[in-house]
């Protein structure tokens, strides 16, 4: 992490960059957030561990409007979503300065919680340079221990590798986490009767509070202004007044990013309801890969995706009466 | 708020039938912004009309709703109306309460109930119109024809001497088509080199029609009036100006054992070939798959032997660029794969032959000689079945569900000919049917029956057995006898279905043309528009639209031509104001909306933005009005919602929508 802080100081000194984008770490050991960073002091703040699961591309839009560059810490998943925007026209490449760095996979602290581990006070395993397998965790109840892979993000399992698909120099080692069936709970869900599917769909979303969270952080969802916040449309709606309106919410915005999504996971990592909503977007993705080829989106920052460019090969419309 | 009048048609009782017309009336007056409703037995007549023209006028109308037949049939009718009694005609919307209701329904409670439905989403949606203006667009005085069959040269000739310019596309070496192909024809049995040899010397030697042979269309962009086509000229590695078609070149090619595509592969030609004696232009093209230069870059011969310097190893596809008002289709068609109808032996006896192979050898230009006789072994036939409906009228997915129309009278041609060329010769024909309705065409199958003796059968034949002494046994079924029949026969012949050419798709889907299950390019209206694509400035000539034989085929290519003449006179055209529009404040300048428009109307451009308070410059859409076609592509894939369609904006979408479902 020293690397990390030392290198951003060398780049705001030489000119190179006007302020870093990275992560400052927070009240608690296990949630440091967004933050950017202007002088060598306030770098004092500066943290990059397993909690950093923060994809901080969508923040670059921001970024990239203000005066000078901005140097910017990317993860290799990060790099996705860094890419699609760029193919969107939100984030001038040119404003950014991009430090690949190494991640092992992100913790979720959640499933730390859910083994009983309480009260935690810190937490050791978690920096860039160490190498284990076992996090030590101190607690009020004194120390406890648990795998680094157990306590994973889902979306660490289904890791779309180290690489890093756009950077200007890459500080520390990553690793491919991959160790799941990306779409086995898809194919679950796909086997379910109509009436299953509804009761499961109605049970998960029945929890959201409408905090809009999955939005906020999602990098797809970038529009200057969201229909759901338009006076302009009769889909103007900010409260979760009905059961209805916040069922179409998560439907109508996983449409929306559909052939966009990088398959980030940050809606679900950001959701306080624990809501599987990388579901919805998963279940596009794998029906755009069958329908119409493998395609992941944010590979790199040119190729047009299945659902916006056209070939005489694409699916034809009478796929969905075939499929049911 | 919108001062609406409703009126509902009965359509004599086309609509009134089944639907309560007096209710839907009704029911109008209680919906927001409807001060006015009345029913008539044909609002599309004169009287109809002045009905609506009055009613606007008199009660100050902001809006009319027209509960009636599709827009497709009226639209225009009510839009001119309503103009002429000073209303925009964008104000108007029309309720399709006959082919979406009255003509699906039975029962007259259900049909009135969605009448009052269909109603009440364009109330709805006329609640939410706004005025629109068109704008004006130019026309290219040329046309295009793709296709260089009878149909492409018949529409391109009539055109030409209507005085305007004429490309003809065709992707063989020659012009001429199936046409050239064929022996004789039904009802005259006039030669059809002769009738259709003098047309095409016509168009090649027409100052106003331009050939472009051995080339396909490469992309289609721009919309009625002002298409731009890429058209690739395959390279021929024969310089065509300088070629004289002396024919030395295929003489002393040593590559001559490639299947004769023009004798439907009954016999061989070299790699550089001239695909006929009659071909237009006269001039060889070299098949690459074929030539020993262009495979190994050893040989040459025909270069050694060309005076003229005409042979060009080097030559590349080439890329023409033009600008057309008017694009007609004629890209006619193809007999289908035999390979689901393994029990007429077609892939194991060579005696077992299609009608277009009968054709070519029946052709004294063709393989034989003009010889009927079998291909396994030269020997003269004795005995000769005919099958109708090869692929034709299945009822399965193996073959086509509609009537290929030709086949009746080609077999009626063929077995009459034979009969009368080789009287020893015993024919017999097995059909479902014998379909001969058109002038002149029920008197010739007779003469077939009569006056020749041919056999005719009715019933389909189950099976066709190779026999170890060279005869095919034929199991048949004589449905009016009831009984079975084998035949030993010397050779069979299958009339196999028609369908529209392999590429029509790829052509439809470029010329946004619509096309049937089949593959036939639909037409705009089944009796009304026969000619027309629903798209604007796309003609259709020939078979691609439908089967037809050469008489239908010519009238057709007419009909085509005569419309592409109706467009190409004029010098400018209204646009459809129903385009969209970005709103600049909303737009995130993602550019999703640019990739998905296929008329590469929307561009992008750096604009100052001042957005509550926020000044900045932003990179926003900007649609070209009078390239966009209103296909509303763009307004689906826009996330933000920032694009939007005139006159189909997403409000009014969701107005109709949720009026239906209240």
């Amino acid at each position: 992490m020293q690397e990390l802080v030392n290198r951003a100081k060398e780049l705001l000194a030489d000119g190179t960059v006007t302020r870093v984008l990275g992560w400052k770490s927070g009240d608690l050991a296990y949630n440091p957030e967004p933050a950017y960073f202007e002088t060598d002091d306030s770098l004092q703040n500066f943290v990059y561990n397993g909690f950093c699961g923060a994809n901080l591309s969508k923040y670059m839009i921001t970024a990239s409007k203000l005066e000078g560059k901005t140097l910017v810490f990317l993860k290799p998943c990060d790099t996705y979503s860094f890419n699609q925007l760029i193919k969107e026209h939100r984030i001038d490449r040119d404003k950014a300065y991009i430090i690949g760095v190494g991640c092992k996979g992100k913790l979720d602290i959640e499933k730390i919680k859910k083994m009983g581990i309480k009260g935690i006070e810190s937490i050791s395993g978690i920096d860039m340079e160490d190498d284990t397998d076992i996090l030590k965790i101190q607690t009020i109840y004194g120390e406890k221990s648990c795998n680094y892979s157990d306590v994973m993000l889902e979306r660490c399992h289904m890791c779309k590798g180290k690489e890093h698909k756009i950077y200007d120099e890459i500080i520390g080692e990553s690793k491919d986490t991959h160790d799941g069936d990306r779409f086995a709970e898809i194919e679950k869900i796909e086997a379910m009767t109509p009436a299953e599917k509804f009761v499961f769909f109605q049970k998960e979303l029945s929890k959201c509070i409408r905090c809009n969270a999955c939005r906020n952080v999602c990098p797809a969802c970038s529009c200057l202004k969201c229909v759901f916040d338009n006076n302009k449309f009769d889909s103007q709606q900010k409260a979760n007044v009905d059961s209805f309106e916040e069922k179409m919410f998560h439907i109508i915005r996983a449409f929306h990013v559909a052939g966009r999504c990088t398959d980030c996971g940050e809606c679900s990592r950001v959701c306080p309801q624990g809501i599987p909503l990388h579901l919805f977007n998963r279940k596009f993705i794998k029906d755009i890969n069958e329908l119409y080829g493998e395609f992941q989106a944010g590979e790199d920052a040119q190729t047009n995706g299945p659902l916006t460019s056209f070939t005489f090969d694409d699916a034809e419309p009478s796929i969905v009466s075939e499929r049911g | 708020m919108q001062r609406i009048g409703v009126f509902v048609c009965h359509c004599g009782s086309n609509i009134a039938a089944t639907v309560d017309v007096n209710k839907v009336k009704e029911m109008a007056m209680f919906e927001p912004g409807v001060v006015h409703a009345e029913e008539y037995q044909y609002m599309c007549s004169e009287a109809g009309q002045a009905k609506v023209i009055d009613a606007i006028r008199e009660k100050n109308l902001t809006g009319i709703v027209i509960c009636s037949c599709s827009p497709r049939m009226h639209e225009a009718t009510f839009r001119k109306a309503a103009e002429r009694a000073g209303l925009n005609p964008y104000m108007v919307e029309i309720a399709n309460i006959r082919e979406h209701c009255s003509w699906i329904h039975k029962d007259i409670k259900e049909g009135t109930e969605k009448a009052v439905i269909l109603m009440r989403a364009a109330v709805a949606k006329v609640n939410l119109n706004t005025p629109l203006k068109p704008g004006e667009s130019r026309v290219t005085k040329r046309a295009l024809v793709i296709g260089g069959g009878i149909a492409g040269i018949q529409t391109a000739l009539d055109i030409a001497e209507a005085g305007y310019e004429v490309d003809i596309v065709e992707k063989t070496p020659s012009i001429g088509g199936k046409m050239s192909q064929l022996d004789k024809t039904f009802p005259t049995l006039d030669c059809s080199a002769c009738i259709l040899t003098p047309k095409m010397v016509e168009a090649a030697a027409h100052e106003k029609i331009t050939i472009y042979t051995y080339s396909e269309v490469d992309k289609v962009s721009g919309f009625v009036g002002d298409f731009t086509v890429d058209i690739r000229k395959k390279a021929r590695f024969v310089d065509m100006d300088k070629c004289t078609g002396c024919g030395a070149c295929m003489e002393k090619c040593p590559s001559k054992k490639s299947l004769s595509e023009f004798n439907q592969g009954l016999s061989t030609r070299p790699a550089i070939y001239i695909p006929f004696a009659q071909a237009i232009p006269n001039v060889p093209v070299i098949d690459t798959q074929a030539c020993i230069k262009l495979k190994t870059g050893k040989c040459g011969l025909c270069e050694t032997v060309c005076q003229a310097k005409a042979i060009d190893y080097t030559q590349k596809d080439e890329i023409i660029t033009e600008k057309y008002g008017a694009i007609v289709v004629a890209t006619g068609f193809d007999i289908i794969k035999l390979d689901n109808y393994d029990e007429y032996a077609y892939s194991q006896s060579k005696d077992v032959i299609t009608s277009l192979e009968l054709e070519r050898i029946m052709n004294a230009a063709g393989p034989t000689k003009g010889h009927l006789e079998r291909l396994s072994d030269g020997k003269a036939p004795k005995e000769m079945v005919f099958i109708q409906c090869v692929g034709s009228r299945c009822s399965d997915t193996r073959g086509k569900s509609y009537c290929s129309k030709i086949c009746c009278m080609y077999t009626a041609k063929h077995a009459m000919l034979i009969r009368d060329k080789y009287p020893d010769v015993n024919v017999t024909v097995f059909y479902i049917d014998v379909r001969t309705p058109g002038k002149n065409f029920d008197e010739f199958y007779r003469r077939a029956v009569e006056q020749y003796g041919v056999n005719y059968v009715k019933g389909q034949v189950g099976k066709v057995i190779p026999q170890p002494n060279g005869k095919l046994l034929v199991k048949g079924v004589d449905l009016l006898d009831n009984k079975q029949i084998l035949k030993q026969a010397d050779m069979v012949v299958l009339a196999t279905a028609i369908e529209p050419s392999s590429d029509v798709r790829k052509i439809a889907t470029m010329l946004t043309a619509s096309i049937d299950t089949n593959n036939f390019l639909t037409e705009a209206h089944a009796k009304l528009k026969p000619v027309e694509s629903p798209t604007a400035g796309i003609f259709l000539s020939g078979v691609c639209q439908g089967p037809k034989d050469i008489p239908e085929t010519v009238a057709q290519a007419g009909a085509a031509a005569v419309k592409a003449i109706g467009l190409l006179a004029k010098n400018k055209l209204l646009t459809n104001p129903c385009t969209a529009l970005s709103d600049t404040l909303l737009c995130n300048g993602c550019s999703t909306c640019a990739n998905v428009c296929p008329y590469g109307a929307i561009s992008y451009e750096n604009k100052e933005i001042k957005d509550h308070g926020i000044r900045e410059t932003r990179r926003v859409a900007v649609v070209n009005n009078a390239l966009c076609q209103g296909c509303g592509a763009c307004t689906v894939t826009c996330p933000s919602g920032a694009m939007d369609l005139q006159g189909f904006s997403n409000r009014q979408i969701i107005a109709e929508v949720d009026a239906i479902c209240q």
